[in-house]
């Protein structure tokens, strides 16, 4: 592996892929840098390596990255698996460590394809053991056949949940209950989005056969949910929740959750890339132009980690932003690169009609957000709840920085991926200071925890 | 806005400032230009150290000790110190040599809070120590605090006795007219018979609006702390001929500095870590703990920070102003003086004097003659 690369990818999920193939059949030096060990991403995770069986199982959308993954092993784009990224610079220096060893390397253009992960909603009990992401549920299954052996709850809202469940059933298990954080009003505040999302069809038709196949099978779906939480002493034995005004409780030793996916943005926060709060999507993303360039020269974003726009968009995303690193890199010039990318565009746009369907659809509730329980954990890397956080900011620590400091929040090997977001709803909550103007932790490198013995590794000629 | 005195900096030497003055019966106002500990406040490496301290600094540094003994008295809150002691440990005849000279020299100012230890007595307080370290310098009552929970403890105290602090309020312009300084803040005017400049690695812009420009640089020391560990070791651990600051702090993790620089912006006030000096420091770490070498690092940060050219800060009347006066410039090693500092600059602005020795932190000694 050579120091410096004209391009370097991080993350080989649809956008990684899609730009890798791109750049190298222009002849581009690509390097592609995945922490898992095989391509495809979360969303076609072990795509190589899972049986037919279990393929069928998980769906015809999980195929469609077959063909990805095919091209960009033909490709001459340089892989390299099991690799974590611990920084990321202006600079386009990047620290990553491959098989235990630590080093840096650096790049003309750096694209960031490192997707998102599941919004951390806090609410009191979920840090039980039993208590698990859908999505990792998801990774076990898909990744190793792994199921809950004594049925399970899925709880929360977005497309993954329902997905799962019915991924569930057809592989026989028991699936307890589906409880949504959707209430009526979200229907009714999403319809007008649907002449539009009905372009998106493919979406739509998906959703309605998995809540329909759910039904037949006698699943519990019960929307509107309300108090949900988790209970158990040492680890998850039951949960309960309100449902039109009365309380439920069910017996269950795992509970899956999701809450929608957020943009992972540590890496491009640590390069100094400029973010703005996304109301419609509740989150984050980086500022970037509709070639997904940041406000870094170099820099580009591309696939859910810019903004949550599905595969298939994240696809596109990956080619038009392949483009533009071409113009960057004067390989393309300008018409040459608008031409190439116009048909991405065209399905890309076709693609993202459903989502302002989806974004009113599976709002998560403010209720949910804004003012988890006192008693909910926030960090649980320092165990610290939401009642601590609130007595911070009342003690006049009133930004999230400030209660960082106080409370140790945020400091823990996760880097407050876990918590930023709930602290940032708190803060906003109790202070009055919307989000848009809020500031985030600040990022304190290395992302992914260093050994002392991997960085006394690195730059052997420097001293003191 | 009116009161007795403005101070600007609500950091440490602010609010300690604040907090003596304020105990002295006198209003204090503290601007702020962000948030209280967001630079070297906030961030330092939290050292209550006497160890190894310039001449000038011994007779400041030893009471400063004495009141962080006692904090709890004065703040409230014990800001989570702890008092195992700091070694300087040598590593070979000529680090021995070195440590003994510097033993000597305190030995002859009159102190005794500096000695020598040998291999002994080094391995029973640090068991954990590599075996080829040879002996160590020490001052016993040495540790540290958290410093955020103690710029905290320090706020809360002063505003309990009235002090008033503006946050997010920078500093446009400082003038005097007639017997009142105006302070022209974006949050508007505040008022005062007089000032304080405790501004940090922004005092240098007062001290020049006030006609009496230094030679300030800021400058951006980089800590690590690692995971938690179960607990190992208790003192604070120096060494003779590295640059390092190497302690376990009361949760188990590791905090290591050793004042190497980040790369810093000053104008937007951002850093960027430096991972080559950070290697450096790294491979410190291992050649005294080399069973630390999994261990895994978590973070990394600079605080802004105010050094001056001979590592001396300025603490003093103003030369040129009326009713002006200066703590700033404490070059990374003002946590530990920081109680001490806001008793000197009371006593100088309520009695006109003090009796601690502090003509060596005069702001004059950058003037031309």
């Amino acid at each position: 592996m050579k120091d410096h690369y004209q391009l370097v990818i991080i993350g080989a999920g649809p956008a990684g892929l899609a730009a890798a193939t791109v750049a190298a059949d222009h002849d581009v030096e690509v390097l592609v840098l995945d922490e898992q060990p095989a391509p495809g991403g979360q969303i076609f995770r072990a795509i190589e390596t899972a049986p037919a069986e279990r393929a069928e199982m998980l769906g015809p959308e999980y195929r469609r990255g077959e063909k990805l993954v095919t091209a960009f092993n033909n490709s001459s784009a340089r892989y390299l698996p099991d690799t974590q990224v611990w920084s990321l610079s202006a600079q386009r220096e990047i620290g990553v460590i491959h098989q235990q060893q630590a080093r840096m390397i650096s790049a003309d253009q750096v694209l960031i394809a490192n997707g998102a992960f599941e919004r951390p909603v806090p609410f009191p009990g979920w840090t039980l053991p039993g208590v698990m992401n859908a999505g990792a549920g998801q990774i076990l299954f898909k990744g190793s056949g792994i199921v809950p052996s004594d049925g399970v709850v899925l709880a929360g809202s977005g497309p993954l949940l329902l997905l799962l469940a019915w991924q569930y059933l057809r592989a026989g298990v028991k699936v307890k209950a589906v409880l949504d954080t959707i209430s009526r009003v979200n229907y009714v505040k999403a319809l007008p989005k649907l002449p539009g999302a009905l372009l998106a069809h493919h979406h739509i038709t998906q959703g309605l056969r998995y809540q329909q196949t759910l039904r037949l099978a006698g699943v519990r779906l019960h929307n509107g949910i309300r108090d949900l939480q988790a209970h158990g002493t040492k680890s998850l034995e039951s949960i309960s929740y309100r449902h039109k005004g009365s309380k439920h409780s069910l017996k269950t030793d795992s509970l899956m959750i999701h809450f929608g996916v957020i943009p992972n943005i540590h890496l491009s926060q640590a390069a100094g890339c400029d973010h703005s709060w996304h109301k419609r999507q509740q989150c984050w993303r980086p500022e970037l132009d509709k070639w997904g360039s940041s406000s870094i020269d170099g820099i580009l974003i591309a696939g859910d980690g810019g903004g949550i726009g599905g595969a298939r968009t994240a696809e596109h995303a990956g080619r038009i932003s392949a483009f533009k690193i071409l113009r960057n890199l004067g390989i393309l010039n300008q018409r040459e690169s608008k031409l190439e990318a116009a048909q991405d565009r065209k399905w890309m746009k076709a693609d993202l009609h459903i989502r302002p369907f989806l974004e009113k659809l599976f709002r998560i509730p403010d209720s949910m957000l804004k003012v988890p329980h006192d008693n909910a954990v926030v960090c649980r890397c320092e165990e610290v709840t939401a009642g601590e956080i609130r007595s911070a900011i009342a003690d006049g620590h009133s930004d999230s920085n400030q209660v960082k400091f106080l409370t140790r929040c945020g400091m823990g090997p996760c880097q407050g991926r876990q918590c930023s977001q709930a602290v940032a709803h708190i803060v906003a909550d109790k202070t009055s200071i919307p989000l848009q103007q809020s500031v985030q932790f600040r990022i304190r490198p290395p992302l992914k925890p260093l050994t002392l013995e991997q960085l006394a590794s690195l730059y052997p000629d420097e001293t003191e | 806005m009116k009161s007795d005195v403005v101070i600007i900096g609500g950091g440490l030497m602010g609010s300690s400032t604040a907090l003596q003055l304020a105990m002295r019966g006198i209003h204090c106002t503290v601007l702020e230009k962000e948030s209280p500990g967001r630079h070297a406040s906030g961030v330092n490496a939290g050292g209550l150290r006497q160890l190894n301290r310039t001449p000038a600094e011994i007779p400041l540094t030893v009471e400063a000790a004495r009141m962080w003994r006692n904090i709890e008295s004065l703040v409230g809150s014990d800001c989570d110190t702890r008092f195992p002691g700091q070694l300087r440990v040598a590593e070979s005849a000529h680090d021995l040599d070195l440590l003994e000279q510097r033993a000597a020299m305190v030995r002859s100012l009159g102190y005794t809070h500096e000695e020598m230890i040998g291999r002994e007595e080094l391995f029973q307080l640090a068991p954990a120590l590599a075996p080829h370290c040879v002996g160590a310098l020490i001052c016993r009552d040495d540790g540290y605090a958290r410093p955020f929970h103690a710029l905290t403890a320090f706020r809360r105290k002063a505003r309990s006795l009235g002090v008033e602090y503006r946050v997010n309020t920078i500093v446009d312009a400082v003038e005097r007219e007639r017997d009142v300084w105006r302070v022209t803040t974006r949050k508007g005017e505040f008022q005062a018979p007089v000032l304080v400049n405790c501004a940090g690695a922004w005092a240098g812009n007062i001290a020049a609006s006030l006609g009496e420009p230094v030679p300030l640089k800021p400058g951006a020391p980089m800590m690590m702390v690692t995971e938690r560990l179960p607990h190992f070791i208790d003192p604070v651990i120096g060494s003779a001929s590295r640059k390092l600051s190497f302690k376990q702090m009361q949760n188990g993790t590791l905090l290591i500095g050793g004042a190497h620089m980040a790369s810093l912006d000053f104008r937007k006030q951002t850093s960027d870590i430096k991972w080559p000096k950070l290697a450096v420091s790294a491979r410190s770490v291992m050649a005294l703990f080399p069973q630390l070498k999994n261990v895994r690092i978590v973070r990394t940060w600079a605080g802004i920070e105010a050094f001056m050219p001979d590592n001396l800060p300025v603490i003093c009347k103003s030369s040129t102003a009326e009713s002006a006066w200066h703590a700033f410039g404490f070059s990374a090693h003002g946590f530990q003086l920081s109680p001490l500092i806001g008793r000197i600059l009371a006593e100088l602005i309520v009695d006109g004097k003090s009796d601690f020795p502090i003509e060596p932190f005069n702001i004059t000694r950058f003037q031309p003659l």
